[in-house]
């Protein structure tokens, strides 16, 4: 199945997807040097979002969250590719810098038609997600 | 968006890295956001600066940036996480002022005036009414809108930088005359004396209304440290970019559209200094949140004059006003009673969490960061109770 999009970051990625209901933090949500999500009550405390197609609503949190996505990138734990319901500016900027692919705004809600452990392909250059 | 032939070139790469990266962070800010196009700004004020809050990330971050990239127009820089000249005094680790001077070195090369103060204001970053501007730091953004007149939105470190880079931001938002007319209608009931009365009344305003743009009115006058303290609450309590206050504003407002109308009264004022008051002793006072004016120096060198203090005292300020300070004679009497005056940095975003348990201070805002970022307790109170407490140890 192919899905449009917006391009927010551009780039090519494919990976396993992790799917969260939940708005994540980047700066103080997430082990910058672990690639592991560290916010209590998350629900996906504890589990690694390096190298995957990580799907997750919006972003929130402090705008120091941007550095600390690039921070994971250089560290080689970043997600491969972002696909958001609707992205915000602390996300989108974060993967700007970072060149890490992020899409939003597809033709059906990426939460829903997404699974979790489902190969997912994201051409941000093209705004468009292939699963 | 529509792009014209020099932006549509530094998305290309045309005019190297930097200015690549900012444009596309510039456009996806812009799309996200439905803005047609970009507008020319004549300011930059850049926040993200303390060492404590980029981490390595950061630092890499800007330095890669540093490599090719230079600012189009008047740039400043929001305070870091030290003093840079005197930080030892400050009881700052080595590893951590190393770090902290790359950052500024890399902010540095990049034409950026390393001011390290968030009162850009204060030292030449003015700009004037009706101004398009891109400003981080939101004590200083809300003062921009609301007691200049110029128009900025709340921008992040990153944003601000990309802006600084390209001389470019996304036409969206407070940039636009119908994004700035007054929401709500806020009548203020009480009587506003000191710093901390403005403090807490925009700690009430923007618990009631969060970052609606209010139409202030009943505050007969207000002096400019009142309206930056004030600034600095709204933002803090409320994230407020902009308020009309009636007879301070420069741009006219109209009447808010619905009807809605909240009262600010002698016991909301109450409630609020309740709310940023904890049981406790000072062991730590601070002032010069946001950055001390030469006035504020004035009259705690007035206090201070011929006392000692007995609890760690810091009154944090931009270099450029602390050096007509010590020209005026302030600094010499407030350093002779023991008390330090903090250059380039604040109580925000130094690294002081463990150091102190309670925290005195004139500011609605330092008690925010104060217990947030630090863990402190805090006290709030005019300058004079805080100067009391510094010299007996007790609050009063």
């Amino acid at each position: 199945m192919e899905l449009k999009g917006r391009k927010i970051s551009a780039g090519v990625a494919e990976g396993e997807a992790l799917v969260t209901n939940q708005a994540i933090s980047f700066y103080g949500g997430v082990d910058a040097d672990k690639g592991i999500v560290v916010e209590k009550g998350h629900e996906l405390e504890g589990k690694s979002i390096a190298g995957k197609i990580l799907i997750f609503p919006t972003g929130k949190g402090s705008t120091v969250g941007s550095y600390t996505l690039y921070r994971m990138k250089k560290n080689g734990m970043a997600p491969a590719a972002m696909i958001n319901r609707e992205c915000e500016p602390i996300v989108a900027v974060g993967a700007i810098i970072s060149n890490i692919p992020l899409v939003d705004k597809l033709e059906i809600d990426p939460l829903k038609a997404i699974k979790t452990g489902q190969r997912v392909k994201v051409d941000g250059s093209q705004a468009k997600v292939v699963f | 968006m529509e792009l014209t032939k020099e932006e549509q070139e530094m998305l290309a790469g045309k005019h190297g890295n930097a200015a690549k990266k900012s444009m596309e962070i510039l456009v996806a800010l812009g799309e996200i956001y439905g803005a047609k196009n970009m507008i020319p700004v004549s300011s930059v004020q850049v926040a993200g600066v303390s060492y404590h809050n980029l981490g390595d990330a950061g630092l890499e971050y800007l330095e890669d940036l540093s490599k090719d990239g230079q600012v189009k127009v008047l740039t400043t820089l929001n305070p870091a996480g030290m003093d840079l000249e005197d930080w030892h005094n400050l009881g700052i680790s080595e590893d951590f002022a190393e770090k902290q001077l790359k950052v500024v070195n890399a902010f540095a090369k990049m034409g950026i005036i390393p001011s390290c103060t968030c009162t850009p204001y204060f030292v030449g970053n003015l700009p004037r009414f009706g101004e398009h501007i891109a400003w981080s730091e939101s004590s200083a953004v809300c003062f921009a809108n609301s007691v200049l007149g110029a128009r900025t939105n709340r921008e992040g470190g990153p944003s601000a930088l990309a802006a600084a880079l390209t001389g470019r931001t996304p036409n969206y938002g407070m940039h636009l005359d119908e994004n700035r007319h007054p929401q709500v209608l806020v009548k203020v009931k009480a009587k506003l004396k000191t710093i901390p009365d403005f403090g807490e009344l925009g700690h009430a305003i923007g618990k009631k209304i969060g970052n609606r743009i209010p139409l202030i009115t009943g505050v007969r006058a207000a002096t400019t440290e009142q309206l930056k303290s004030f600034c600095a609450s709204m933002a803090t309590y409320g994230g407020t970019a902009l308020f009309h206050m009636k007879g301070i504003t420069p741009e006219k407002a109209k009447k808010p559209a619905g009807d809605e109308m909240v009262e600010i009264t002698a016991a909301d004022l109450d409630e609020a200094r309740k709310a940023m008051t904890d049981e406790g002793e000072p062991d730590f006072v601070s002032l010069g949140c946001p950055h001390a004016s030469l006035s504020e120096l004035k009259r705690i060198a007035e206090l201070l004059k011929g006392k000692k203090v007995a609890v760690e005292t810091w009154v944090a300020v931009a270099r450029p006003i602390k050096e007509l300070a010590d020209k005026a004679g302030y600094s010499k009497i407030i350093e002779a009673a023991g008390a330090k005056l903090a250059c380039d940095t604040c109580m925000v975003v130094a690294p002081l969490k463990g150091r102190f348990k309670c925290m005195a201070t004139d500011s609605a805002k330092a008690c925010f960061y104060g217990r947030g970022s630090n863990g402190f307790k805090v006290k709030i109170g005019p300058v004079e109770q805080c100067i009391k407490a510094a010299v007996t140890g007790k609050w009063s």
